[in-house]
């Protein structure tokens, strides 16, 4: 049958150029210019797919976006597989392998075909109905029965090899659909002299004018008019035009998303080449051009293979040069159809007979239709269709009065057109929240109010005459670039009358005739009319009890004929109905394309210190830390993390270990009243902090919880470099900034961030100062000139250097800020100083372990944004002889110093190797049960080797008053046994740090 | 992808800023003074219109400055940008 199908002449094809693809394993021919389903059809092939809920055998409805049945997988390997996609839309390549869907074992003889003949028991809202217990039978047995049965095609399991590019772009006038609205209203946009977008989804310019050889515009072809128009774009630098690239999402302020298919239509993508672009499109005016889809006729068995819409045969003849069969009925409510018949006829094909379902249809494509001498009975309904899988009869009755019909005749054919008239595409207009109306003349929504800088042209507002639809689109794209519109063109188009009909054609088939509305997902008038009597009156109900419209379609081409069947159902006229919401995308996106560049290594920015490729090198096991990379442990042989930390922390404690705490946040706060600033911000008081010392800062937020913390050192009267927690630095920047220009803007002060200007090397343990001695100049490290909590700026290596002298392990320690480009070299530096003296290379569980035993908290582990600073034992810090700080009135509230809010407090376990799990909830006493009372959690919980045991922090009710009770941590069965003490385990003095 | 525009640096990508709560909310001079009552209602209580709200806006990624906007909640649309400090416009002003 190969090519059989296929005329000799006309079309946007070449035929000389043979195309082999496969289908279901078979292999056919093609030529170059079909789409999957111009080829199969030229092959005499119909059945396409199987549907979604009864596995009906279905063929092409259409032959474009609007496309319900024929959904296929195209496939060019592992990860390369792609479902659901409209093999109207699939350009056709050298070596394309298609497979049906929705069928086992093969299209042909499917066995969930069962499901067809148990229609009768799956209505609609059957699973809504039947699947809602037992519970646990919906888990087990239901949902992954349902699963295997519906659904459409299969996901790929490999990941996905292809490339997306995104790319933003600005215009004055964006044009949505090149078709003769459009490239109107592009081509007069573009004489503004403004930058003028066109976007358009198929593989050319033209829209429905591709199907249009014979009509002719301003004294052109209409094939030389839409070359001489793309050719004036073309040459305008101001005016893109894409082809591929379907508008999919209207967003607010006329941002448009577009996805570009680059490479999906060619036989050999070259390699790396990326497959598909996202453009976000912000345009100053929007013009939306995206035409109209044709309505079915609703009318028992609409469905065999054969039966398709007219306009699409229509299409496929005079675009693809395929004819739908040998001897067709057209079946139709609408004058486009007999432009079908008479195209068909001239083509050769035997047209059997118009039904039209009009009484007296009128007007100059009627008349030519008779003139050819086709059959055409007016007044006519097609009541049924017969075959198997193809269609082989169409049953026309005669429509009577009061609604009657006469006896059935059954005419052969092997295809029928149908055509119920057009649906205004209202889709991206609906998306951008345009208000619509009922157009009773057109049976259509129409665009209404806009919501935003935009107009619609042409058949996707309802004006379908060619003559009107060029000067609508030319209008729109001038008024769109503000100026004046130009002259009409004038075409030898022959216009049809737009009105048509919707709804459910009449019928005598009985109360279980299956009339579809909704192909996709198997929905048909019955369907809605059950929905209607079970007391659905809401049309967004309806829409979800049935599923009508809700298949990724999104009812192009059911809405209407369901409105139509409910509104008779409930004798309300449609525009009280109402039409569901249209959502993006208007045709489905690849998720490939909404991710873009975003994947693996490039789907979250990672950042790293200069000490970075150091850690690396010397084998640190690294944890995120927010964005940051940061050096866990550094392992040593066989160590597990266990094992490492516990031999760190016991070389910090006895002789030093060498910690990298770049990553923590730095503020340098300036100008004259830097401190004033700093005495309102933090709780702490500033104004007595000398220059050269440090002291540990308190941020609350304004209701008085602990927000931030670090240490701030006061480089000079004017001058503060503050220290935030690694996570909290932007916070705290932007808390600095909202407090100095919204509500002290008098102040003169300055924030500048600059924690990735300085990277910081801690040295911590009692070796520290004699590492450092010999690598430092300008800085007396003695401890009578640089104490605890002191700084000194010098040089260190050559390298100048704030050195701060402070310690969050508890021993004696530095921290060395150095220039970011220096900090390596100063590791190195400090690193083989340090061998002598068994310096040791640390990570941040080891550094939260020994701030630990010191009973030293981490905003965000103790504090959850409910914390005071004195439930955290931080009451010391506030400057209490201050009038204000931030924070300080809500602390004042009684609430905030209730003897019963939760307090920092340590545990010890009654077996000192029991770790306590961090999170763990902390109860009075032994033996509860659940819903127990909690008092507490534990904050942090480790193995600390130098006391040979386990600690842990926690938050416990009046905790400061608990001392030495036991509480009880609940565990499996039983329980944990818990003694309370203070939060300081080791080194209470603090001796050690003063050295 | 809303499009604000900063009063310093004009039309720019949502993207580019930080939204910062309700707008013309000052903080107390004095808030020790302050009842607990008064307090609450300065830290807690916002409005939360249907319409025209006036709400602060960052430019976090530009001039980094904040400004207050009149946004509808229900369009999403700008009405106003105004900069810190300034009364909040008279809608019929702007309409005008
Ligand atoms: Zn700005």
């Amino acid at each position: 049958m190969s090519g059989s199908f296929r005329t000799g002449i006309g079309g946007r094809i070449r035929r000389e150029r043979t195309v082999r693809f496969r289908f279901d394993g078979v292999t056919y021919a093609g030529v170059e210019g079909d789409t999957l389903a111009s080829a199969l059809l030229a092959n005499g092939v119909h059945l396409m797919g199987r549907s979604f809920k009864y596995h009906r055998p279905r063929g092409v409805l259409g032959a474009g976006a609007d496309e319900p049945n024929a959904l296929v997988e195209v496939t060019r390997g592992a990860g390369r597989t792609v479902p659901n996609v409209r093999a109207t839309q699939v350009e056709l390549y050298e070596g394309l392998e298609a497979r049906s869907q929705n069928r086992w074992p093969s299209l042909a003889l499917d066995v969930g075909a069962v499901n067809n003949l148990m229609a009768p028991f799956i209505p609609a809202g059957f699973y809504y109905k039947t699947f809602m217990w037992p519970r646990k039978a919906w888990d087990a047995l239901y949902e992954p029965v349902i699963r295997a049965a519906a659904g459409l095609g299969h996901a790929p399991t490999a990941p996905d090899p292809d490339t997306y590019l995104n790319r933003y772009a600005h215009c004055e006038v964006l044009v949505i659909g090149a078709g003769p609205a459009g490239l109107s209203a592009a081509l007069a946009a573009s004489r503004g002299g403004g930058r003028v977008m066109l976007v358009d989804e198929q593989c050319e310019p033209g829209g429905s004018l591709l199907a249009e050889p014979d009509v002719r515009i301003d004294g052109l072809s209409s094939r030389d008019w839409i070359a001489r128009t793309v050719a004036e774009l073309q040459a305008n630098p101001r005016v893109t035009l894409l082809s591929r690239a379907t508008a999919f999402g209207y967003f607010a302020h006329n941002m448009i998303a577009v996805n570009e298919r680059l490479s999906d239509h060619l036989a050999q993508p070259a390699a790396g080449a990326p497959r598909e672009r996202l453009w976000q499109i912000r345009a100053g005016e929007v013009v939306i051009a995206a035409g109209a889809h044709e309505r079915p006729l609703v009318f028992p068995d609409n469905d065999r293979p054969g039966i398709l819409l007219a306009g699409a045969a229509r299409t496929y003849l005079n675009r693809y040069g395929v004819l739908p069969g040998r001897r067709v009925v057209i079946a139709t409510g609408h004058d486009e159809a007999y432009r079908t018949a008479i195209d068909l006829s001239r083509a050769g094909v035997e047209v059997a007979v118009i039904a039209d379902l009009r009484p007296r249809p009128t007007g100059p494509l009627v008349e030519q239709a008779r003139a050819l001498g086709l059959a055409i009975r007016t007044g006519c309904a097609i009541t049924g269709s017969r075959g198997g899988l193809r269609v082989t009869h169409a049953r026309l009755s005669a429509i009577l009065a009061a609604g009657k019909l006469g006896p059935p005749d059954e005419i052969a054919c092997d295809a029928v057109l149908m055509s119920g008239g057009y649906t205004p595409s209202v889709h991206l207009f609906s998306q951008s929240r345009g208000k619509l109306r009922w157009d009773e003349a057109l049976s259509a929504f129409l665009p209404d109010v806009s919501a935003e800088r935009e107009r619609s042209a042409g058949a996707c507002r309802g004006i379908f005459a060619l003559d009107a639809v060029l000067a609508d689109g030319a209008a729109a794209g001038a008024a769109a670039a503000g100026i004046d519109a130009p002259p009409a063109l004038r075409s030898t188009a022959v216009d049809a009358d737009p009105a048509g009909v919707m709804g459910a054609v009449p019928h005598d088939r009985g109360p279980d005739a299956r009339a579809f509305v909704d192909w996709q997902n198997d929905v048909t008038s019955k369907d809605l009319k059950l929905a209607v009597r079970e007391g659905f009156q809401s049309v967004e109900h309806v829409k979800r009890y049935t599923t009508n419209g809700m298949a990724t379609d999104q009812g192009k081409t059911s809405n209407i004929n369901a409105l139509g069947v409910l509104a008779d159902e409930l004798k309300r006229p449609v525009e009280k109905i109402g039409l569901t919401t249209f959502r993006m995308p208007y045709t489905p996106v690849t998720f490939g394309v909404l991710a873009g560049m975003a994947r693996g290594d490039l789907f979250d920015p990672v950042r790293t210190t200069p000490i970075h490729g150091w850690a690396v090198e010397n084998g640190a096991v690294f944890e995120d830390v927010s964005l940051w990379k940061r050096a866990r442990y550094f392992p040593q042989g066989a160590e597990d993390m266990e094992a490492a930390v516990r031999r760190e922390c016991l070389a910090v404690r006895s002789a030093c270990g060498i910690f990298d705490a770049s990553t923590l946040g730095k503020i340098e706060v300036v100008g004259r009243d830097a401190a004033e600033f700093m005495n309102r911000f933090y709780i702490n008081a500033w104004t007595k902090l000398g220059v050269g010392r440090c002291r540990y800062g308190v941020l609350c937020r304004e209701d008085g919880f602990v927000m931030d913390d670090g240490v701030v050192g006061r480089i000079a009267q004017d001058r503060f470099h503050v220290t935030t927690t690694t996570g909290g630095a932007a916070r705290v920047l932007n808390m600095m900034e909202d407090y100095l220009q919204t509500e002290w803007p008098e102040l003169d002060v300055w924030f500048t961030s600059t924690t990735e200007e300085w990277a910081v090397i801690a040295l911590q343990g009692p070796k520290a100062r004699d590492i450092l001695s010999g690598l430092v100049e300008g800085i007396d490290l003695s401890p009578e000139a640089l104490p605890h909590m002191a700084l000194a700026e010098g040089h260190i290596c050559g390298v100048p250097t704030r050195l701060f002298r402070v310690s969050f392990s508890g021993e004696l320690g530095f921290e060395i800020n150095v220039p970011a480009d220096q900090g390596r070299t100063v590791w190195e530096a400090v690193w083989a100083a340090g061998q002598p003296h068994g310096l040791t290379p640390y990570g941040t569980e080891t550094m939260h372990v020994l701030r630990a035993e010191k009973g030293f908290i981490i905003v965000g582990q103790e504090t959850d944004g409910t914390a005071t600073p004195d439930d955290v034992a931080l009451s010391w810090a506030v400057g209490k002889a201050k009038p204000d700080y931030v924070g300080k009135r809500s602390l004042a509230r009684p609430s905030m110093s209730a003897p019963d809010r939760k307090q920092l407090v340590g545990l010890l376990t009654e077996v000192p190797e029991t770790v306590l799990q961090e999170g763990a909830q902390i109860v009075a006493s032994r033996g509860l049960k659940a819903p127990m009372p909690v008092i507490g959690h534990v904050t942090s919980s480790y193995y600390s080797a130098v006391l040979g045991r386990s600690i842990a922090l926690a938050m416990v009710s009046g905790g400061r008053a608990r001392m030495g009770e036991t509480l009880y941590s609940p565990h499996g069965a039983g329980e944990i046994a818990v003694k309370v003490v203070g939060p300081v385990f080791h080194d209470p003095e603090g001796a050690r740090v003063n050295v | 992808m809303l499009v604000i525009t900063c009063p310093y640096c004009g039309p720019r990508p949502e993207i580019e800023f930080a939204h910062g709560g309700e707008a013309h909310i000052a903080r107390p001079q004095d808030p020790s003074s302050l009842g607990v009552e008064d307090w609450t209602e300065f830290l807690y209580m916002r409005a939360n219109p249907k319409g025209l709200h006036a709400e602060r806006w960052r430019h976090l990624h530009g001039c980094a400055r904040f400004f207050n906007a009149l946004r509808d909640t229900t369009t999403d649309q700008f009405v106003a940008t105004y900069r810190t400090g300034e009364p909040r416009p008279d809608l019929a002003a702007v309409k005008a």
